[in-house]
């Protein structure tokens, strides 16, 4: 990886949040609203990516991530009649705690038995949301009411349901985890995550705690995700098991692999490529799983560094 | 029913799943054992032994038990030879890196999962048992297929054991499993071993589904829940040891049978798994295995 100037990095990544911004006065409404979806699973993706990509732990769990800010903002909203603020924050919290005890436990094992670990504690996440069915809803999931996704300001109230709204307030989201991962990996910390992810032993060996290095990556990690489960549940009103489910540990695995697993946009791009892939195949066939799996053997087969990885080897070094 | 009674049909009903999946977890330790393949897509070959039993039988028509015992010798060579394209499609390119094939029979998941949604339609279809002879016991009747399957899987068990520990093609296993870059100097074609070893497994997924589905029924989501358990068995039992493979399948398949009896499924199955999980980050060698090299 080649030494960038800050300009140039920080440059382009506010081009492309300047683009995003321009284009939600350009798009057609149906496009608008998949845009701001797209966004906000963009950052459960770039949550992703920064413990696979970065640091090279493959998890096969962090749905029960997304699935923790989902149901701790959902059910604070719903069962609790708490604030949007105030459940974006407990969607955060129980991200942050599921991820650090999950972290502890996962971190004793390494490579396939982490992701055999991380996909059990995952199933039983989803498992439990489904015995809990009195409070969670089960597999009918729950709906936000639309009088409850009102954010208050004294006189002043946004309406998280506005198109508008959602779109800038999806946006702000994603900016802020873009320009915060784009900071993380090129501070200190990111170097020595990479470092881990190159060879352990030897970052062990020039004096690195890995083990509480790896452990603030799966925590940051799991934050992300549950932001943008957070924010799902109070954009989209819709809180459903189905999040949680194995599908959507292996969807946000797909993204980064396809956007190009360690860089910063490559989430992004990988999102909106397969939404976009998705979108157009179905309208032929139902079967867009087939499209999923496909996809997956093709990329580990020809293309394991993905499109912007690919990119930046060809032809621009610099790219973070 | 007093509990005694009740106790034996649970016995009873849980060694018919220990039986089942004795078999199918041994195809997943074998290819994790030899190859250090995690095949994510092992449920998938499950599923389509069933629906390959489904297909045969209505094809063949004429007495159950000729469609039957057609469908034991065809549906797990089929499966055999689809598991074989798929190695030497994807698997051997990959060289075995074992989290680019994690991915990759993710994908092969999803797309056997869809062809036969496609192909086969989402319903339930039973197969018909090739005889229906039942046993009368003092409290219940309890149908003799069922017991049948027990002794077939046993058989098919002991001849696999056999196989390995008694023939040059095991001994030739063993060798890949311990040190296959010493055993391809020694002339053994590595490659083809682990072809091999990839549809031997995905076939006892096939026979095993096949034995199942005249008391179940086939579905193309039915290979779900015996990929999870599989799993479970195998981390119980010690990755790749075949003793502890067919004890820890005995134990969860009774376990399961009994726990599920009296308790919520759904909560026996958190409870197993978490306590499956724990085992993985506790005693990473399994209960049963050795610490490994």
């Amino acid at each position: 990886m080649s030494e960038a100037s800050p300009a140039k990095a920080y440059g382009l990544h506010l081009g492309v949040i300047a683009l995003l911004f321009v284009l939600s006065f350009l798009l057609p409404e149906y496009y608008h609203g998949l845009l701001a979806r797209i966004m906000v699973l963009a950052v459960f993706a770039m949550g992703y990516n920064m413990l696979f990509g970065y640091v090279g732990l493959l998890s096969l769990g962090h749905a029960m991530f997304f699935g923790a800010g989902l149901y701790g903002a959902g059910l604070a909203i719903i069962q609790l009649g708490w604030s949007v603020p105030a459940a974006f924050a407990a969607g955060l919290c129980c991200g942050a705690v599921l991820s650090l005890v999950i972290g502890l436990l996962a971190l004793r094992t390494t490579g396939v038995a982490f992701m055999i670990v991380t996909m059990m504690f995952a199933q039983v996440f989803y498992l439990a949301i489904l015995y809990f069915a009195a409070w969670t809803g089960g597999d009918q999931g729950m709906v936000v009411p639309q009088p409850a996704r009102v954010l208050a300001f004294g006189a002043t109230s946004l309406d998280l349901t506005d198109p508008t709204v959602r779109y800038m307030a999806a946006l702000g989201l994603f900016s802020l985890v873009l320009l915060m991962t784009l900071a993380i990996v090129r501070s200190r910390y990111g170097r020595v995550l990479v470092a881990v992810r190159e060879n352990e032993e030897r970052t062990k060996m020039l004096g690195y705690d890995t083990f509480s290095n790896k452990l603030a990556a799966v925590v940051v990690s799991g934050t992300i995700c549950a932001a943008s489960g957070a924010a799902y549940a109070l954009l989209f009103g819709y809180v459903g098991s189905s999040f949680a489910s194995v599908q959507y540990s292996i969807l946000p695995l797909l993204w980064v692999l396809l956007g190009g697993a360690a860089t910063t946009l490559g989430p992004l791009i990988g999102t909106l490529f397969m939404y976009y892939v998705i979108d157009v195949t179905s309208g032929y066939t139902s079967a867009y799983l087939l499209i999923v799996g496909i996809a997956l053997i093709l990329l580990v087969l020809f293309f394991p560094k993905g499109i912007l990885g690919t990119i930046r080897q060809r032809w621009l070094g610099w790219l973070p | 029913m007093h509990f005694g009674p009740h106790l034996l049909l649970a016995t009873l009903e849980g060694l018919v799943t220990s039986a089942v999946l004795a078999l199918t977890a041994l195809g997943l330790s074998l290819v994790f054992g030899v190859m250090r393949v995690v095949n994510v897509a092992h449920g998938e070959f499950f599923m389509l032994g069933a629906v390959l039993a489904w297909a045969i039988t209505s094809a063949i028509g004429g007495h159950p038990a000729l469609g039957f015992l057609a469908a034991l010798v065809i549906a797990p060579l089929i499966v055999g030879a689809i598991a074989l394209v798929a190695e030497r499609l994807v698997l051997r390119r990959l060289d075995y890196n074992p989290e680019a094939t994690i991915v990759a029979t993710i994908g092969m998941l999803y797309i056997i999962q869809q062809l036969a949604l496609t192909f086969y339609g989402p319903e339930a279809r039973p197969v018909e048992p090739p005889f229906s002879y039942r046993i009368v016991l003092p409290w219940f009747g309890y149908s003799g297929y069922k017991l049948s399957i027990i002794a077939a899987s046993a058989l098919l068990l002991i001849a696999t054991w056999l196989v390995l520990t008694r023939t040059r093609i095991g001994l030739i296993m063993r060798a890949t499993q311990y040190d296959s870059e010493t055993t391809q100097a020694f002339g053994i074609p590595v490659g083809r071993v682990y072809g091999g070893v990839f549809a031997l497994g995905a076939m006892l997924a096939a026979i095993a589904a096949v034995l199942i589905v005249p008391i179940s029924q086939a579905h193309y989501l039915m290979g779900q829940d015996p990929l999870l358990l599989s799993f479970i068995v195998i981390i119980i039992g010690g990755l790749g040891s075949l003793r502890g493979t067919v004890v820890a399948a005995v134990l969860i398949g009774l376990s399961d049978g009994i726990v599920s009896m009296f308790f919520s499924p759904t909560l026996a199955k958190i409870i197993a798994t978490l306590l499956v999980a724990m085992v993985l980050v506790f005693r990473p060698q399994g209960l049963f295995g050795t610490a490994s090299r």
